[in-house]
């Protein structure tokens, strides 16, 4: 399905063929917001520790989870992200008291939404992740992978152009 | 209160008194047991290590015949108990067994998804029925008999989902509220020797007698135990002690008969009549 | 978005990549990426470099800055939880404002955990690229300065928090200890003896207990907890809850006189300080260098409290009216700038392991029960008894209960093999009996440890190698008739063995207090996965937490014996001593702020700030943030519906262009 890639794909199910390009299989992209206290360090700790997981995860560091606008999840998907990981510390363990349950309020509201918008539920995934469990850094990096991988690439960005194409013809 | 009830070979066999007893004291209590329709060997005869996938296909039949049930089942036999909640647990962490034993069962017309819970009657009387209400049945307490408690290797090891694996306390727990009086037994949990009696019978003989002399030593006046090879090796090889060793005349009875006869019902009955060493001592008094 | 060589030209970006020795360099191809970046709009300086971090590699960034005319400065090295500052100060000394920098992590979220060279190289363009674009939007900020009080809590008063109080009462320092028990003192109170020197625990820690009671710079609360601490660093504000003793604390002298008229005229109930081993009366003091040396009163067992009609003969026999029957629990707040938490260990409980007969078996002891029995003030006077009052004639201690052990605590407690020998030694000393000793691995790394082992066996102590798999009563030839057989395997000699005992000591391992989950809740600072207080660093900070200002020392951070513990506390004195001394703390300017016009005021944010930050101005219908209180965690920023609240280093332009950087091809 890839020898093509550089034509322009004709419909707008979660089968286009990559961005990518190259006779390569599409490796996804996951975009990730790790909160600094607990996820983000957790990282740091799967790093000293020396696990091995998935490269396909870019991490961008924020304070709090609390701090991820939804816009920004979108954002990433607009881009070309295959699927989004936003970490938090564990319920009841904040560093700023409460503000991954502001997370999850928010969250909840973005995942029906993504829904709708014909986003697979398996893209975007929330974890509470302490900062002592370098190793769940490693087990939900890899599934997330895997599971987004099987989804095959999700490809927002030629998806919008086959909307826009749809909406001038409809005009 | 209604529970799907797996029997297994020994319990229409040689341990007949267990399920006699056992009926019995489930009835008292209103505990419906309703039989597998259509039940076959549990597996755990040398087959497992004859041919281990058609072992396993053999103990999943047996659960996905009870699948069509939305209810527990209860295995009173130690070994259909460990061999059903081992096959549960193979038939999850392997994907290739259970690929196989679900394609076998496909092929009978029978479905497996491994929801169904396999528990023990003593699990299911002291977590679900629950001690007061047995009490409150207690019509004949055992005053003043002493028994020993014998677990057998099977129902806390390798799973000891409902107890603990070094020291199990459910039965004691139950025989206390029927009354009567458990001693110290640190052998609870030892091999009776019942899967060596027929290979190496020197060995088995010995674990046996070692089993029941220390539970005389001890002052009890039966051994009470959960496990039909148990309790068939235990009374069965006494003859042979008597000879080797010395005369032990040790009745080795189930926890459903001293159950049953704390709350009224018969000897004959409860099967009481049908051990090898007469369970004189047990009865005395009433 | 608008990017700001659009408004007002592109800045110029100096960009460096480490190579962390070969850290970084084996798993990541560094000069591709520096080529690649030096390719990007911008980027005027692109090096890579073996140590960054090193003085050479700081010149270098610096010097850049100053010959290029760098704006923007991009370090592509390990976690900015490590080298951030390091590579501010470095932009610094160029001359540039530290926070028109940014780092990006590719040692510990990409070269360590990667596997495939390619891919791992990849990954790291796109997060060098995603800085690159990022630090456009970086904008010139200062550290906020905020005074620091100049007083420490020091929580819980075993050796460590006893250690860590002295220390800093002596650099001057206003302390104050709290402590849960009625005696500061700890576990090693407890001990007879201390490994490997045969020190009596007792003289060696009443001269420090004393010290802490009489230093003018140091209040002392025991029976007493932290229930709340709000702030941050250098302001903390500490809610102690003072349990009532029934006594007045200020009066009371420990004369003990009440002690004897109490009604009961023989002690009756379990002493809690002797392991249960001993009896105490409802009025009592735990030992008898208690510090502070004041009786309490157990309400539980006291008739005046459950009946209200003693005869109160304590009462009448205090000359100075020290019994208060209605004293009752306080609240005391405290403002500190530091915080000690020394809170230690439980020991494990033996039950969970049944085999091994405790609470079964009579003859069957824990370690603790043991430093009882052997100590000279414990309630057998250092007799080794059981407790059918028979003596031992032979004497097992099993090592490793509850640690190195998957069913129960994976962890090696580090103290056991130690306190075993120990014990093996006292035992034997006090009642001449054998003693076996039942290890897996001797652990004996510390000065003079080896030595002390050695010493152990020349002294005819048995030591078996092999885990013991059950102490029984069952008895198998005459000889073990009413005693405790231990079944082991002797991994040396290759065969199962059973050795008959009259006394079993198990060596229960150490874990983390019951409640430390609690704890760390309250002090907001976090726990590893086995409990422990989690360090900032398990090298470089290991006494710092990732709350500034709270600092760990002792059992409560990992099991660890007392000279570590005593070395532990002091290096948590010092971090504490220098964050107070220096008068002011530096807080990230990561402060969220509102755009006045462009707030509708709305006030949706105002309940969202935990910290209460937020407020609203009823004249200006604005909302307002303090930015004292702020603690930039950006919750209101991403809550505002206006779009019309900030946060310094983390705005939105910043994370939309990280985004759009990672994401770019």
């Amino acid at each position: 399905m890839n020898k093509n890639s550089e034509s322009v794909p004709s419909g707008k199910g979660e089968s286009l063929p990559s961005r990518h390009g190259g006779p390569m299989p599409a490796e996804p992209k996951i975009v990730a917001f790790f909160c600094n206290w607990c996820t983000y360090t957790a990282a740091d700790l799967a790093g000293v520790s020396r696990l091995k997981y998935a490269p396909n995860v870019r991490v961008i560091r924020v304070m709090c989870s609390g701090r991820v606008d939804p816009q920004f999840v979108l954002d990433a998907f607009a881009r070309g992200a295959d699927g989004v990981l936003l970490g938090g510390c564990h319920p009841g363990d904040c560093h700023y008291a409460e503000g991954n349950y502001k997370t999850l309020r928010r969250m909840r509201m973005l995942a029906r939404m993504l829904k709708d918008m014909g986003i697979h539920d398996g893209r975007f995934r929330l974890e509470w992740i302490s900062g002592a469990e370098g190793d769940k850094v490693k087990a939900v990096v890899n599934d997330m992978t895997a599971k987004v991988r099987a989804l095959g690439p999700l490809n927002m960005p030629d998806r919008f152009k086959e909307w826009d194409k749809e909406m001038v013809h409809a005009r | 209160m209604r529970y799907l009830y797996f029997p297994g070979c020994s319990l229409k066999g040689t341990g007949r008194a267990y399920e006699e007893s056992l009926l019995a004291v489930f009835g008292a209590l209103g505990v419906e047991l309703q039989e597998i329709d259509d039940w076959n060997c549990c597996g755990a005869t040398a087959y497992m290590s004859v041919d281990e996938t058609k072992s396993y296909a053999l103990a999943g039949r047996n659960l996905a015949l009870a699948e069509r049930e939305d209810l527990d089942v209860i295995a009173p036999c130690s070994a259909c108990y460990l061999v059903l909640n081992k096959t549960q647990k193979g038939l999850a962490e392997h994907p290739e067994l259970h690929r196989k034993v679900v394609k076998a069962l496909k092929a009978g017309g029978l479905d497996y998804k491994g929801t169904v819970r396999v528990r023990h009657p003593l699990d299911v009387l002291v977590n679900d029925v629950g001690l007061d209400k047995i009490a409150a049945l207690i019509k004949n307490p055992m005053k003043g008999h002493r028994f020993a408690t014998y677990y057998g290797c099977q129902i806390v090891r390798p799973y000891a989902t409902f107890d603990d694996q070094d020291d199990p306390m459910t039965m004691e727990k139950l025989l206390k509220a029927a009354g009567a009086e458990c001693v110290s037994y640190p052998l609870k949990t030892r091999c009776c020797g019942g899967s060596l009696t027929g290979t190496l019978p020197e060995v088995g003989l010995r674990l046996a007698y070692i089993l029941i002399k220390e539970a005389k030593k001890r002052g009890a006046e039966a051994i009470v135990t959960v496990c039909p090879l148990c309790q068939f090796n235990l009374d069965g090889t006494q003859g042979q002690i008597a000879k080797k060793y010395e005369r032990v005349d040790l009745p080795i009875v189930y926890f459903t008969q001293i159950l049953g006869l704390a709350m009224g019902i018969s000897a004959s009955e409860l099967g009481l009549t049908r051990g090898i060493i007469p369970a004189q001592a047990v009865l005395a008094g009433r | 978005m608008e990017h700001p060589q659009e408004k007002n030209g592109r800045p110029r970006i100096g960009f460096y990549i480490c190579h962390c020795g070969s850290n970084i360099a084996s798993m990541i191809d560094v000069a591709e990426v520096q080529q690649y970046i030096a390719a990007l709009p911008g980027v005027k300086v692109s090096r890579d470099y073996k140590y960054m971090c090193s003085d050479p590699g700081q010149e270098m960034i610096a010097q850049d800055i100053r010959e290029h005319k760098l704006e923007r400065l991009v370090v592509a090295a390990c976690s900015p939880n490590l080298h951030e500052e390091t590579f501010r100060k470095a932009a610094v000394k160029g001359g540039l404002n530290a926070f028109y920098f940014q780092m990006v992590n590719i040692r510990e979220h990409a070269a360590w955990v990667h596997t495939d060279r390619r891919s791992a190289t990849e990954k790291t363009k796109d997060l060098a690229r995603a800085a690159v674009y990022r630090v456009h939007f970086h904008k010139a900020l200062e550290k906020r300065q905020v005074p620091v009080s100049p007083e420490v809590l020091v929580v819980g008063g075993g050796i460590a928090g006893i250690h860590a109080a002295l220390t800093l009462a002596n650099a001057g320092k206003k302390v104050t200890l709290v402590e849960r028990e009625a005696t500061i003192g700890g576990h090693m109170a407890m001990f007879d003896k201390t490994f490997p020197t045969l020190d009596c625990a007792a003289c060696i820690l009443t001269p420090k207990m004393s010290a802490v009671k009489s230093h003018p710079n140091i209040t002392l609360w025991t029976y007493s907890e932290v229930v709340q601490v709000e702030g941050y660093v250098g302001n903390y504000k500490v809610t102690v809850k003072r349990k009532p003793r029934y006594i007045k604390e200020d009066l009371c002298v420990g004369c003990m006189e009440c002690i004897d008229a109490c009604v009961f005229k023989e002690p009756k109930f379990s002493d809690k300080f002797n392991q249960g081993l001993g009896k105490r009366k409802p009025i009592y003091i735990d030992f008898p260098q208690a510090t502070p040396k004041v009786v309490l009163i157990d309400p539980q067992t006291c008739i005046q409290f459950k009946t209200g009609k003693c005869k109160k003969t304590c009462v009448e026999s205090c000359d100075r009216e020290a019994i208060d029957f209605a004293q009752k629990e306080e609240m005391r707040e405290l403002q500190v700038g530091a915080i000690v938490l020394a809170t230690g260990f439980k020991t494990f409980d033996a039950k969970r392991e049944p085999h091994y007969g405790y609470g079964r078996y009579p003859g069957v002891f824990t370690a603790l029960e043991i430093e009882r029995l052997v100590n000279a003030s414990g309630p057998t006077a250092g007799e080794v008894v059981g407790r059918d009052g028979k003596h031992p004639r032979a004497v097992g201690i099993i090592h490793c209960v509850g640690s190195r052990d998957e069913k129960t605590n994976k962890w090696c407690s580090r103290v056991c093999c130690m306190y075993s020998l120990k014990l093996a030694h006292l035992i034997q000393e006090h009642s001449g009996a054998e003693v076996y000793n039942f290890y897996i691995d001797m652990r004996a790394p510390g000065k003079a440890y080896e030595e002390f082992y050695d010493k152990l066996l020349a002294e005819g102590v048995h030591f078996v190698r092999g885990r013991v798999a059950e102490v029984t009563d069952w008895a198998m030839t005459p000889e073990e008739e009413g005693r405790l057989v231990l079944r082991v395997e002797d991994t040396l000699a290759g065969f199962v063995r059973r050795i008959p005992v009259d006394m079993v000591v198990l060596s229960t391992g150490l874990e983390p207090q019951a409640d430390a989950q609690a704890v760390r809740r309250c002090f907001n600072i976090g726990c590893g996965s086995e409990g422990f207080f989690q360090e900032r660093h398990p090298k470089l900070a290991p006494v710092n937490t990732f709350t500034d200002g709270i600092f760990i020392a002792g059992a409560c951070q990992a099991p660890k014996d007392i000279p570590d513990t005593v070395a532990q506390a002091g290096a948590a004195a010092a971090e504490a001593l220098v964050l107070i001394d220096s008068g002011h703390v530096e807080l990230e300017p990561n402060t969220s702020y509102v755009v006045e016009e462009e707030c509708s005021g709305c006030k949706s944010c105002v309940p969202l700030c935990p910290y209460t930050a937020i407020s609203f101005d009823g004249e200006k219908k604005k909302a307002m943030i303090n930015e004292v209180l702020c603690k930039g965690c950006g919750v209101c920023v991403a809550a505002c519906p206006s779009g019309s609240i900030r946060q310094n280093l983390f705005d939105d332009d910043e994370i939309f262009s990280e985004i759009e950087g990672v994401m770019a091809k």
